[in-house]
Formats: structure tokens, sequence, C-alpha cells
């Protein structure tokens, strides 16, 4: 199969976590959207350095899973500690802030 | 297997530990930082991480001024070609290096207010509930935490300094993200300065709803734009074959390959970074943030990671992208534009303080943006000498801010400032000398900054962007007008706030800021040397 395909495959799935991030209000599923950018970003990193016939990409794609993860941490603590005050997670209860 | 075997054996790269000495400091410290935070019993942790701090800090200085006697002109690559040492990295090393210092001085003030802007306390729960603008939440005081001591009852209540160690790793990643030679470093470098910056903008406990808030806005934004970043380098690889800037730059002249890769990588890489530095349409973030965040760590963030973003997108676009300017500038136009418009004109109708600083910080991304489209030594010379003037004076603007206090903490709103020039005369002028050099009044580091990028600009063919700047410079000096005009020729409100006397940390933070924002206005020849000491080397 040609890799054009993955490339394809790549962006559609960074397209639907774009839409996702934008539409959805649950604080959690927005940052799983966000993941799933992330991911997409990976599987277009290996088809690349398929394509370029380096092995350079593959290792780009296990820094992004090392950063993906510390990011998973910071994100879910700074989740949690707005649920446990407000009881909610959606970004819309969020709305002290503005103006 | 055998594809295995043919690798050659790898040899350990050279490194150059006396140019990366500075980064080292900072990154050691913030990991011993940690450790104290580990071992230390609670009550000598203030003293410690203070101490421990400013000696990180004074070492990365002392380290970097002692390599920049003897550094080479051209700059060095080191590390495998991960990090560039030359003359644009060591002016802001040393710019991100004294903020840093300054920064560190605000959070560490507990003078102020008891505890410092980072209490952790159970007893000053209880008015966290009562301050306005928090009510709206379910439960006000969390009873998990209520039992949670930190300090013994009857003494001054300590602070959480868990800040420490983050603001030190957040200095370390600015200092990693302004050498980085290659997109791959950048991205790590953009991440270990952004996570704890989200952090450390949800710690405060006396506005604690809106603290998360922006805690949450900001890291729900911040990894949504480092997704666009990456996005990018994927691209960019693909076309380059390389992340490496230099690869890319010559790529970008010689391929067959086509420019859609070459061009979407720079777009949502330029949009990752533009994120990162509050420019323009990407800026939504800025307001809610700086409020909501405590007001040193907003100090830090308008000024450490202004100069972060900043120099890293000079190096970007100098760097990478400096052969194919004509394709781009155009797009870069229309965002200094809007940057410079919504900044200036949003930046009119608000009514608290740190959303209109916030505003002001749109706007003068956007002038940053004329320096950083100027492809030439003076386009990088005149933004490296902007980022040293704005982020003293937005450092000794936000020392100020957090001194004015009612009750429930700091007041911020633009009537809570009225009349206050009858009440303290010098907080109103040290104020006002600040918000003149943000306006970019002559005899101040603004005035000298704007006339620098603003030539550097016009040498470069963009006369009609620099008239349209002077225009919203115009107009964004209305609203730092506003605030002077409230301070001096206003009544006083029946329960003002009280301005509070600074202890020795905050007044030599605010001092610096004025001091070199006074400097720099009225003898800028040496720093302005020192900017243009060096080129960005590929």
């Amino acid at each position: 199969m040609s890799p054009t395909n993955y490339l394809l495959l790549s962006g559609l799935l960074f397209t639907v976590g774009a839409i996702g991030v934008l539409v959805r209000r649950n604080a959690i599923v927005v940052f799983m959207c966000i993941e799933l950018m992330l991911n997409a970003v990976n599987l277009s990193l290996v088809t690349f350095a398929r394509m370029n016939g380096q092995l350079d990409g593959q290792v780009m794609a296990f820094f992004v899973m090392v950063v993906a993860a510390a990011e998973v941490v910071v994100g879910l603590a700074i989740i949690m500690s707005i649920f446990r005050t407000r009881r909610s997670s959606s970004v819309d209860d969020a709305n002290l802030l503005k103006y | 297997m055998n594809a295995l075997a043919q690798v050659a054996p790898l040899t350990a790269p050279p490194i150059d530990y006396a140019a990366i000495a500075p980064l080292l400091v900072v990154l050691g410290g913030a990991c011993v930082s940690v450790l104290f935070e580990a071992f230390l019993p609670r009550h000598q942790r203030w003293p410690a991480q203070v101490a421990l701090s400013v000696l990180v800090v004074a070492v990365a200085g002392i380290a970097l001024g002692v390599y920049a006697g003897s550094a080479p002109v051209a700059g060095i690559v080191t590390l495998a070609s991960a990090l560039t040492v030359d003359g644009p990295t060591l002016f802001l090393w040393g710019t991100l290096l004294v903020l840093g210092f300054g920064s560190l001085l605000l959070i560490a003030d507990r003078s102020v207010e008891p505890g410092g802007a980072f209490i952790a306390s159970a007893v000053e729960r209880a008015s966290v509930a009562a301050a306005p603008g928090t009510t709206t939440g379910p439960t006000g005081v969390d009873p998990e935490h209520v039992d949670r001591s930190y300090g013994a009852p009857g003494e001054a209540p300590t602070m959480q300094t868990e800040v420490f160690p983050f603001v030190l790793f957040a200095l370390g990643g600015m200092m990693a993200f302004v050498a980085a030679n290659d997109l791959l470093t950048m991205f790590v470098a953009l991440e270990v300065l952004s996570l704890p910056l989200y952090l450390v903008c949800g710690l405060a406990r006396r506005r604690r709803l809106l603290s998360q808030e922006a805690a949450v806005k900001y890291f729900l934004l911040g990894a949504f734009a480092s997704a666009f970043f990456l996005y990018g380098l994927a691209l960019l690889y693909g076309y380059a074959g390389s992340v490496k800037l230099v690869a890319i730059a010559t790529a970008a002249v010689g391929t067959p390959k086509s420019d859609a890769l070459l061009f979407g990588g720079l777009a949502l890489l330029v949009v990752g970074l533009l994120f990162k530095g509050s420019v323009g349409p990407f800026h939504t973030w800025t307001p809610d943030v700086y409020q909501g965040a405590p007001t040193p760590i907003t100090a830090f963030m308008a000024a450490c990671t202004k100069v972060a973003a900043f120099g890293a997108l000079l190096r970007v676009l100098h760097v990478a992208f400096g052969s194919t300017h004509w394709e781009w500038r155009g797009v870069m136009w229309v965002v200094a534009i809007a940057s410079m418009a919504i900044g200036a004109v949003l930046g009119l109708t608000q009514t608290d303080l740190k959303r209109m600083i916030a505003y002001s910080s749109v706007a003068h991304a956007g002038f940053l943006l004329l320096g950083v489209m100027a492809i030439t030594r003076e386009g990088v010379s005149s933004t490296l000498f902007y980022l040293l003037a704005y982020g003293f004076t937005t450092l000794g603007v936000f020392g100020v801010i957090s001194l004015v206090r009612t009750a429930d903490g700091e007041a911020t709103h633009l009537s809570q400032w009225a009349g206050l020039a009858k009440r303290s005369p010098i907080l109103a002028g040290v104020m006002t000398f600040l918000l003149l050099g943000l306006a970019g009044i002559p005899l101040t580091s603004g005035f000298t900054a704007k006339f620098a990028v603003f030539s550097a600009a016009l040498g470069d063919g963009m006369a009609p962007l620099v008239v349209i700047a002077l225009v919203f410079s115009a107009v964004a000096a209305f609203f730092y007008l506003r605030v002077i005009v409230l301070m001096y020729f206003s009544e006083t409100p029946e329960d003002g706030p009280t301005v509070t006397v600074p202890g020795a940390f905050t007044t030599v933070a605010v001092t610096l800021g004025v001091v070199v924002t006074l400097l720099l206005g009225v003898a800028p020849t040496l720093v302005l040397g020192w900017a243009g000491a060096g080129g960005l080397t590929g």
C-alpha cells in the first residue's frame, strides 16, 4: 500500500481531534482529543521516516510519546483539582474569567 | 538483524560544557529543589528554597558572564547540534536569568500578604469562600484539605514551596527553547517550559476558583497549540528529511518536493509559537490566564514566556525560513496588524487592570513581530532589545499591582485605583512611569525599543506596516493614560484599597523594573551593543 494513504489517515485523525477539541465540552474528552492529535502526528512521523528511508522519524515518535505521557500527568492533575472544587469537569462551567 | 549489524558503532557527541553551563546549572538546581521539597521539614523549606533559587540564578549568571567574555563571535553548535550558543542565545539567556530572578523575588515575597501568594494554610481557606467572584462554586471550602497543617496554630502561615522547582524548570525550558537548533529539541523545551507553568497558574489558594480556571484554560489551549506545533514539525520532517533548522533552509532552496509540505508545516509550527507569545488571533488565553493566575506568576509569564517564545520564533523564521521570507511575510503582516488592533482596541474596553496589561502584551507582541519579520541583523538585535525592555517594565507593573489590596486580596478593578495618588504618591508615581514606559514615551525604554524595532522594519521595506504600528501605538497609549488620569484626577472611593508597604523582595523587583526602564531609555547604547554583538548561527 502506498505510504501516502497513511499520511491521509494521519491528517484525518488530526482533524477529528482538532474538531473534537472545539466541539466537546467535557475537559477530559477535550484532553483525549488532544492526545488523538499527538498520535496522528506520530503516525505521520513514522510514515515520513519510511518514505525518507531513515530512522529519525521513528525516534521522534518516541519523544512525542514521552512528552504526551508527561502532559497526561499534568493535565489530569489540573482537571482533577478543578473537579474537586466545582464537582464538574465541563469547560463551560468554568466561566468566572471574562471581560 | 542484518540491518542492525551494519550500523556503525555510536560515538558520543562532543559537548561544550562551558557554553551550556548556565542551562545545566538551572536544570540541575531545579532537580535539587525537588529533593528539598521531598526531604526537608515544612518550616525549613521556604528559606532553603529561596536561598537555592537565588543561588542557582546567580551561579548561572556568573557562568554565562564568564563564557560570554570569551565566546567566539560566530557562535557554536553543540550537543550533537541540538543547541546553538551564539550572540542572540547569550543575550536571551541573560535576559531570562535576570527577569527570572526578579520574578522569583516576587514569588518568594511573604510580606505583602501573610504567607505569600502561594499560601497553603487551612485558616486562610475560609476567606476564599467569601471572596467576591468565587462564591458561585458548589463548594467553597474543600473538607478534604482542611486538616492539612502547614504550620503551627498561631504562627504565621507558610507558603507552598512547590512553586520554586516549577519556576526553575520553566526557566530551564525557556533557556533551552531559545537555543534549540532543531525542531525536536524545540518541542521538548516547549513542553518543559509549559507544563510547570500550567501547574503554577493553579496554585493560588486565596482566589482558588479563578486560579484553577486559569490553569485549565491555559492547559487545554496550550496542549492544543503544541499539537499544532508538532504536526508542523512532522510536515517539515517529511519535506526536508530532517528537523534541523539549517537542513530545512537548505531543502527549501532546492528540492523538487511540493511546497505544500513546507508552507503547511511552517504555518502550523508558527501557530504553536505565536500562541506561546500571545500574538494576535492566538491570544485568547492571555487575558483569562493573566487575570486568574497569582500575580507573581503572571509577572513571570508575561516577562519570561514572551522572551522565550519570541526568541524561538526569531530563530525559526531567520535560520530556517529566512531564504523564503517573501512567501510568508504577507501572512505575517496580517497577523501583526491583527495583534496590534486586538490588543489596542480591546485593551480600551477593559475594567480589570491585569486584563488590561494582558491586552497590552498582545499589542506589544504585534510590535515585536515587526522586528522578527525584518530578516536583517537589525531585525534580530532590535527584537532582542525590545524583549529586554518590555520584560522589565512588565515585571515592575505586576510588582506594583500586587501591592494595592483590599481585605479580599488584590484590588485589580480599575475603579479601585481611583485617586490612588492622594493616598500613596510614590506608588502612583512608579506606576505612572512604568505605564509611560509601556506606552513608549521618550526617556523610557519603551521608546528606544519601539524606535529600534520600527527602524529595523523600515530598513527591510515594511514602511506601510510601520505607519500602521505607529497609529496603534497611539491608540494603545490612550488606555495607559486612562489609568494615570484615574490615579491622579479622580475622587478616592470610601472603601478604597490600601497600599501595602512592600518587603525587601518586592521592593528590589520593582526597583529593578523601574531602573532598567529608565536606564534603557536614557542610555541604551551599551545594551544595544550587546544585542547586536552577534548574528544567529545556523
